[in-house]
């Protein structure tokens, strides 16, 4: 059936239009993506299929090669997929890409050194052609949602990494894009510093509305943040669980030592467990 | 904020280094007689500097001014235009890039009397040679600079949807910046080098390599050492000129970062 289907439905079909859930953000169908290597063909991602609705905030959990990043970058249409669909916001990614529909987050803060906290997150900005006075006002918007404030003059290397991976989440909230793309963007940084990103991310997400996608290794992170956890598993990268979390939209830190919170928590790992049972 | 030794430490231990050996130079000339055609003294360079004022001034006008200062801005210009076009299209990079090797690989004894039979004896034949000389370190390390930037520095002009002159503009040519300040470093000694060694095949009246080949003939030393003064002098300040633009420029580079 995988490798039928390119040749079945081509992108002009009207059918893909169908096939696309009404008031999803992002949908995928069938995706598929096999990179060929010295080694013989390697399945990042194989017939993977997910609705994201408006405002979700969908955490994709795994370990490393089960293609979570992989298939966030093909919804940037940073990847392109070898079998399959996707499309997000209604179109494919790459016309989604081209109207800058998204912000993406990276692991690292990838902020470039040369610019001030200021003068990077204007970047995106300078890009798309904001005014001046335009650019000013967002610039110094964003740096107060993400605490940054009075560091706008300083550079990159001047502040710790967790001030830059929020510099970095100001950069790609600073123009109009309803989804925030995040890959591991708390990866590198300390248990305390996580915490308190993470309680400042719901706080954005709760403020702004957006339709968040966000990739982890964390059990708990994904768990605390998440209103749909989304498990995967490697060789071939698939989706092995995914998990409507019944917690409620307002979430203290407290919250992970609820039963509700243990529970789903457990499930991610039986999850995980499952779909990596065969060797280590 | 440790390490950052003082002014006087910087400035004034190098300069009594210097001042150390010119003083055993000259106790050493003195004590062991030697011939003023082999060795002169310090103080005998000093004395023909300060005789020959006016003709160092022309030759170093004629030579640094005109030859190397102008060949330099000219074939740094060049290379990077031509970086520029080969990282834009692929057709350039397989084609003009192996012939720019090429051209390197030349040697100057050779460009140097082809470059006075097409320029004439004036500086213009000089300025072609420094020309010949600089343009591919500044061509290849420009290239270097542009290929310099990772993959998710890439991807981030990416998702912004940005098209090639926004990311050249505002990622891949600062990203490069040190790596041109690299080949300018390089060019900027090279050009002085090749200013002086081309007027030896065939130049007007003037011109420190001209003077340092006819004193040669005439056994006036002093006088070819007074030419190697000034040219050293040129050259450290032309590099540490080079130097301070680079600092401003790259501020940002883990190189030259300080406490800021």
């Amino acid at each position: 059936m995988q490798n039928a289907k390119p040749g079945d439905r081509p992108l002009s079909d009207p059918l893909s239009q169908d096939m696309t859930t009404p008031g999803a953000v992002i949908s995928a169908r069938g995706l598929s993506l096999t990179f060929q290597t010295n080694d013989g063909p390697v399945h990042a991602l194989k017939d993977v299929s997910l609705d994201i609705k408006k405002g979700e905030f969908v955490s994709f959990i795994g370990p490393s090669g089960c293609g979570k990043t992989t298939f966030l970058r093909c919804m940037a249409d940073l990847e392109h997929p070898t079998g399959g669909s996707i499309t997000v916001n209604g179109v494919s990614a790459q016309e989604a890409r081209k109207a800058r529909a998204y912000g993406y987050v990276f692991q690292a803060a990838g902020l470039y050194p040369w610019r001030t906290i200021g003068g990077n997150i204007r970047l995106p900005l300078e890009i798309m052609g904001y005014s001046k006075a335009d650019q000013a006002e967002r610039v110094a918007r964003v740096l107060e949602l993400v605490e940054l404030a009075g560091f706008e003059k300083k550079f990159p290397w001047q502040l710790s990494g967790g001030m830059q991976q929020r510099a970095s989440i100001a950069r790609a909230l600073a123009f109009d894009a309803d989804i925030l793309l995040m890959d591991e963007p708390f990866g590198a940084l300390d248990e305390i510093v996580r915490d308190h990103l993470n309680e400042q991310l719901l706080a954005l997400w709760a403020r702004t509305g957006k339709t968040i996608a966000f990739v982890t290794h964390s059990i708990p992170e994904a768990v605390y943040l998440s209103t749909k956890i989304v498990v995967m598993s490697p060789r071939p990268g698939r989706i092995s669980d995914v998990i409507d979390s019944p917690l409620p939209k307002e979430r203290p830190l407290e919250i992970r030592d609820t039963p509700e919170f243990i529970e789903i928590a457990h499930r991610v790992r039986d999850g995980l467990r499952a779909g990596h049972g065969y060797d280590d | 904020m440790n390490g950052q030794p003082s002014l006087v430490l910087r400035i004034g231990l190098p300069l009594g280094f210097g001042i150390a050996v010119l003083v055993l130079w000259e106790l050493f000339v003195v004590t062991f007689d030697i011939p003023r055609a082999i060795l002169p003294a310090p103080s005998e360079i000093w004395a023909a500097i300060q005789r020959s004022t006016e003709i160092l001034w022309v030759d170093w006008v004629q030579t640094v001014l005109k030859g190397a200062l102008t060949g330099l801005v000219i074939g740094a210009v060049a290379g990077f235009a031509a970086a520029l076009a080969i990282d834009r299209v692929d057709f350039l990079r397989r084609g003009l890039l192996p012939v720019a090797n090429f051209v390197a690989a030349l040697p100057i004894v050779g460009v140097a009397p082809i470059m006075v039979m097409w320029f004439g004896f004036d500086w213009q034949s000089k300025a072609a040679v420094v020309v010949v000389m600089v343009f591919f370190p500044i061509l290849v390390n420009t290239l270097a600079g542009l290929a310099a930037t990772d993959r998710m520095q890439r991807d981030l002009m990416r998702t912004y949807s940005a098209n090639h002159t926004q990311t050249l503009g505002k990622l891949r040519l600062p990203a490069a910046m040190p790596f041109i300040f690299n080949g300018l470093k390089i060019s900027a000694t090279l050009a002085l080098i090749g200013a002086i060694v081309a007027e030896y095949f065939g130049s007007p009246t003037k011109g420190m390599g001209f003077r340092i080949s006819t004193e040669v003939g005439r056994l006036g030393i002093d006088m070819v050492w007074a030419e190697i003064a000034v040219s050293a002098l040129t050259g450290t300040v032309l590099y540490g000129f080079v130097v301070l633009i680079e600092r401003w420029v790259t501020f940002w580079h883990p190189s030259q970062r300080r406490s800021r």
